[in-house]
């Protein structure tokens, strides 16, 4: 049996649901805001996305919305990472 | 050699970094481990884009770069310029760009493969049924992500009030704009086949996205709001695994399913710890106002106040000191100023601790931050469940800006909003000395029956004035 490339990635979509689940299952209360800053951070991945979505150099409407998506996307992983880091570095200061 | 990098090598790279992202979320889930959890993430999030700038080849940068530069700039300068207090409204707007870029790229490819090459022809024809589909959904969920964090966020900076606005007939309302949405969606994707409608359609669709995302997080008070933002932190990563399937990208599928499903996980978390229903939340209309005519109205008798010199006295006399931190502490930015009484209690022998509600600030997590920020030990964090048996033996409890977390109304009064909600029950302590500003209610709206115990002394005034006042009166004694 061949699966189309839908019905892949619903395959992957539904495992990586159970992964998240897991992996985030257990979480003392102190990481809870640093964690959904992360996985805000990790919600950027949609930058890969929009890196497809600019790919000439001329001015055009989808060139304009992937630029904008760039910068956004890139805001998202870059702001949210490093205030993240920002957060975890003052539970690294306790011994 | 370049069918081997893109066909080969590329797709290896997204799967490393995938599996990275897993690796670093389960790292961030473990105090020790955290910092480096997020840093290995963050390198996944490297590799994912120069696999895709490998991908890409020999192409013309310039839109790129430029959205690299900017977006980078802004994020950088944000995340070291934004005081700690702030990070809740922070999640949300970073969130919402999440969103809005989800949407941005779907949009980016409808206008790439049908609308600037004219074709003619449904969105499904040139992009297939699934990826038409998908496109919707990603336009659909990433501007209700967008338009509702916005929201949160004016909600939770205080720019928009943090009252519920309720229309009349909102549910309903909120039902036709999604079926409008989705009806939209699908003419655009499976019907239009001229491009002009389709772009009137996209767009319009889109509209509606905005003004329902507004309309879904408004009706919700203030107190919800962290909920919310988590909810929507979900919302985006659907929205992300949604473009990845309009692009078949796998990566953006499994790292945007993780993080909503991470998501749901924590806004479970928040509700239990609020003793509320994500139904119930979601309805709106908690909190504020409403709250307020319920038992808000009511007129406290028999409130005792004291000033710091008297304060000072009992304090110095304890042996055993619980402080209860809450958000007003961290809007007057108080939290070293508090680590400055507990270091000179304690040299005096009292035993400090601090009893942290789960949702204590305004995220769970939020107080141990701040905490953290100021050197506070970790060991002295107590939480809920822990602290709560140890109030009878307490001697003295400073209650520094919180409220709603400690109302004994929620444990007594059946018709009280918040009845139901666990509470550190600070009123089993000998003396609880609450610090406030005024007697104004909490983030619920109820009036709090603490205040009117007879164990319990007000201190009128700014949470970090109080507690420098507190501070150079110990230090006289």
């Amino acid at each position: 049996m061949t699966m189309g490339p839908l019905l892949v990635g619903l395959y992957v979509f539904v495992l990586a649901c159970f992964v998240g689940f897991e992996v985030i299952n257990k979480v003392p209360p102190t990481l809870h805001t640093p964690l959904m800053s992360g996985a805000n951070a990790i919600s950027g991945i949609t930058i890969v996305g929009a890196l497809y979505a600019a790919r000439t150099g001329e001015v055009s409407v989808s060139n304009i919305l992937g630029a904008v998506a760039i910068a956004f996307a890139t805001l998202n992983v870059v702001g949210g990472f490093l205030v993240t880091d920002r957060m975890l570095r003052m539970f690294g200061k306790k011994k | 050699m370049n069918d081997t990098l893109r066909g080969v090598v590329v797709p290896l790279v997204y799967l490393l970094s995938a599996a990275l992202f897993i690796f670093g979320l389960k790292r961030m889930s473990r105090v020790r481990t955290a910092r480096s959890g997020n840093a290995v993430a963050s390198l996944a999030m490297l590799l994912a884009v120069v696999g895709t700038l490998v991908e890409l080849g020999h192409i013309d940068y310039r839109w790129i770069l430029a959205g690299l530069a900017v977006g980078s700039a802004i994020g950088a300068v944000v995340a070291a310029r934004v005081p700690m207090t702030s990070m809740p409204e922070l999640v949300a707007l970073l969130n919402g760009f999440g969103g809005a870029a989800s949407t941005l790229v779907a949009l980016s490819v409808y206008w790439v493969d049908v609308v600037e090459p004219g074709r003619v022809g449904t969105a499904a024809s040139v992009m297939g049924g699934a990826g038409a589909a998908t496109a919707v959904l990603s336009v659909l969920i990433g501007t209700v992500t967008f338009s509702g964090s916005l929201v949160a966020f004016g909600k939770l900076k205080g720019t928009l009030s943090g009252n519920p606005v309720l229309l009349p007939g909102r549910h309903v309302l909120n039902v036709l704009l999604l079926l409008g949405t989705l009806g939209a969606g699908t003419w655009f994707g499976f019907y239009a086949a001229e491009p002009s409608t389709g772009v009137a359609l996209v767009l319009a669709m889109t509209g509606v996205a905005l003004v329902l995302g507004v309309l879904l997080v408004l009706p919700i008070g203030g107190a919800d709001m962290p909920v919310v933002v988590s909810l929507l932190n979900s919302y985006s990563g659907v929205a992300a695994s949604a473009t990845g399937f309009v692009i078949g990208n796998n990566l953006l599928i499994i790292s945007g399913a993780m993080v909503g499903a991470a998501g749901l996980i924590l806004t479970r978390i928040m509700c239990v710890a609020m003793n509320r229903s994500l139904v119930s939340v979601v309805m709106g209309g908690f909190g504020g106002e409403e709250a307020a005519a319920a038992g808000g109205k009511e007129e406290y008798t028999n409130v005792r106040s004291a000033g710091a010199e008297e304060a000072a006295m009992v304090l110095e006399a304890a042996s055993s000191v619980v402080v209860v931190p809450g958000y007003g502490l961290a809007v007057a930015q108080a939290q070293h100023a508090v680590r400055e009484l507990a270091d000179l209690l304690q040299k005096r022998g009292a035993r400090i601790s601090y009893a942290i509600h789960p949702v204590a600030g305004r995220m769970p997590g939020h107080m141990n931050v701040l905490l953290a920020e100021a050197d506070v030990p970790y060991e002295q964090l107590v939480e809920m469940e822990q602290i709560n048996p140890e109030f009878h033996n307490t001697d003295v409890v400073l209650v520094l800006g919180a409220n709603d977390v400690v109302n004994p109304a929620a444990e007594t009064k059946t018709d009280s909003p918040i009845y139901g909600m666990p509470i550190l029950e600070v009123h089993h302590a000998k003396t609880v000395f609450v610090v406030k500003r005024s007697l104004g209610s909490g983030y619920a709206g109820v009036k709090n029956e603490l205040f009117e115990y007879p164990n319990t002394m007000m201190i009128f005034g700014d949470a970090k004035k109080v507690l420098q006042d507190l501070v150079s009166e110990l230090k006289h004694l």
